[in-house]
């Protein structure tokens, strides 16, 4: 296990190095300058080519990568933002909670109602029940959840005044931004559950436990749900992605200061280290989230673990088993 | 996976005429059109579908003068018969401009998804058949993109290519390009060694035949439903890059440039919002609704 936990942190540098790698390359074939958006319009041609060599635009994209990297690698610099002239490290871990609080909070509440809705529905399988909430979780899954937090706004934020409409300082402002993107991932996660639950409910192991004379509710929460659970870990870890990325489009509605308006900023302004380093965070904690999850879905299951002993670098059936469910979570 | 060659049971339509038994044969796709027009959400989905982008093609016949006709003595009007859905700041009405704006959504939802379909397909099966260290490399490069959430790709192409459509589809096709490859490829690696593609290997058929004759129509219908769903996630995920102000730009009335128009009279007019998001929340029920039905259907053995 220990071995296993090593080989998947060593496994995230490479991986990091390649999103700074796609990030910088992206942002190195942008057109237009940043010293036309930031440097008035009096400055000279020598004051702007003066002002690109200082930061290094001039340079050939790989110099500019190896500049990047060797920054954070050796002295944490993430880059020096071009609006304001400080460490864009300041500006970005100022935000970087609000997003990554939100992201959190919207993950563990889908989480909560998403896998009790859907075993509530697996067991009551094709009764009234199970299509009312069948419909309610295609809706859920189908409104788009910046237009569902601008009507949460809308009705619970400025008709009923229940809830404050900008900024995210306490439980209260929480709420509606949670909600609005918590929703669509309860009813994706509802409807994995139910598939996963109604897949274990054919078990053999089900039908023995049933045989042996079981209490029912220890044959669904303990022999069913457990087991049915494993696969979801995994879908958490891509519906968590996801929170991380709508989050920052709902900051816009709810005017949360979090990365996503930052990041919105730094785009107009051509600021590429406060994007870089959004960008870089956002993955960073996100494959942070899905390593955890890995492990998490390693020691749950049994089986898993026991494939450690004998896989080779790349290609395990735990690594495999998790891409498929992964994929599975991903078109839910 | 759907197997060409053999025929299931429930295909052979027993007739008897007389003293003779008839054995009919039907071909695959008609028993797959057979189990969708029996399948109750395939068939909600399909008619909505339909009705939406019936009326988004018709939008000139419908609405002849065009979604930026202004008419000043009547801004702000709230949905009525003469405007079904209301009338915004320029005294526009909306409804004509969903109409408009539903081209451009369903148009960057179809073909930023053939885009990252066709890259993800290719580059899943050239991975899948090839292997080694092919595979090795094009995974990897994959397990990067996949490490940044798709949106964040998104949104991040999108800054690098500028506003517009052509910018949005292609945001949006790069940022769905993993999930295609991987669809593809996983199934390739345990078919690359079936018997079928061992004979055509034994024929001298040539790799590309082996890969999208034989290999590609049987590990087609997973890719099919994804398709299906992933036009909705694009439509979305458009609407989200305008909310932005990185898609698709008012006036232009994709949807999402139509609420993002609308943020600032929420307070008193809150249909210009309400509006937009219900016809586009219909859309994606519509071809979720869809690609479930359809999944079923291509594959009955997943349906539980």
């Amino acid at each position: 296990m220990v071995k296993y936990i090593i080989k998947r942190v060593i496994y995230m540098i490479p991986v990091l190095l390649g999103v700074a790698f796609l990030i910088s390359f992206i942002l190195y074939l942008t057109p237009g300058d940043p010293a036309d958006v930031i440097l008035s319009s009096q400055a000279t041609e020598a004051m702007r080519d003066a002002w690109r060599q200082e930061r290094g635009l001039n340079d050939p994209f790989w110099v500019q990568y190896y500049h990047f990297i060797s920054g954070i690698v050796l002295h944490w610099d993430w880059g020096t933002s071009y609006v304001n002239g400080l460490s864009v490290t300041d500006d970005v871990m100022l935000r970087f909670p609000n997003t990554f609080l939100l992201a959190c909070l919207t993950t563990v509440i889908a989480i909560v109602i998403g896998i009790l809705l859907g075993v509530f529905t697996a067991k009551h399988q094709n009764k009234w029940q199970d299509t009312t909430f069948s419909i309610v979780g295609m809706v859920g899954i189908s409104m788009p959840q910046f237009w569902l937090g601008m009507l949460l706004l809308i009705w619970f934020g400025l008709n009923l005044g229940w809830f404050p409409i900008a900024g995210f300082d306490g439980p209260k402002y929480w709420v509606l931004p949670c909600v609005a993107l918590g929703v669509q991932n309860a009813a994706i996660l509802m409807r994995f559950t139910r598939t996963s639950v109604l897949d274990c409910m054919r078990q053999d192991y089900v039908r023995t436990a049933r045989a042996k004379g079981q209490v029912e509710s220890v044959i669904t929460w303990h022999h069913i749900v457990r087991n049915a659970l494993i696969p979801i870990i995994t879908t958490v870890g891509s519906l968590f992605g996801g929170a991380l990325g709508m989050a920052m489009i709902l900051e816009q509605v709810f005017s949360i200061n979090g990365l996503g308006r930052l990041m919105v900023e730094a785009i107009a302004m051509r600021n590429y280290p406060v994007i870089q380093a959004s960008v870089m965070l956002l993955a960073v904690s996100y494959s942070i989230i899905f390593l955890v999850l890995d492990l998490l879905y390693a020691a749950v299951d049994p089986r898993i673990k026991a494939d450690f002993k004998n896989q080779d670098f790349f290609g395990s059936r735990g690594r495999k088993l998790r891409r498929l469910s992964r994929e599975e979570g991903a078109h839910a | 996976m759907l197997n060409l060659t053999t025929t299931a049971p429930e295909a052979a339509e027993t007739e008897v005429t007389e003293d003779i038994i008839v054995v009919k044969q039907r071909g695959m796709f008609r028993q797959i059109l057979d189990r969708l027009v029996r399948n109750r959400s395939a068939m909600i989905g399909f008619v909505l579908l339909l009705i939406i982008v019936v009326l988004c093609l018709l939008a000139g016949v419908i609405a002849p003068d065009g979604y930026n006709a202004q008419d000043l003595s009547a801004k702000f009007e709230p949905p009525s018969l003469k405007h079904l859905c209301g009338t915004d700041n320029l005294g526009r009405d909306i409804f004509t401009r969903i109409l408009y704006g539903g081209r451009i959504s369903l148009f960057i939802g179809v073909v930023s998804t053939l885009f990252s379909a066709g890259v993800g397909i290719v580059i899943g099966l050239f991975a899948g058949f090839y292997g080694g260290r092919a595979d090795n490399v094009a995974m990897r490069v994959l397990d990067i993109v996949m490490s940044i959430p798709a949106i964040l790709l998104a949104i991040t192409i999108a800054a690098a290519l500028g506003t517009g459509v052509n910018s949005a589809i292609i945001a949006i096709g790069i940022a769905s390009i993993p999930i295609f490859a991987r669809l593809t490829r996983a199934p390739i690696i345990q078919l690359k060694n079936e018997e079928y593609i061992e004979a055509a290997r034994a024929i001298s058929a040539s790799k590309l035949r082996i890969m999208f004759r034989h290999l590609l129509p049987n590990i087609l219908s997973p890719l099919i439903v994804q398709i299906t769903i992933n036009v909705a996630l694009s439509i979305m995920l458009a609407a989200g890059l305008s909310f932005l102000g990185l898609g698709v730009q008012p006036p232009n009335p994709e949807w999402g440039a139509i609420i993002v128009s609308a943020k600032v009279y929420i307070i008193d007019h809150s249909y210009m919002v309400t509006m937009p998001g219900i016809v586009m929340a219909l859309t994606v029920i519509a071809l979720n609704l869809f690609g479930d039905g359809l999944r079923d259907c291509l594959d009955p053995r997943l349906k539980i």
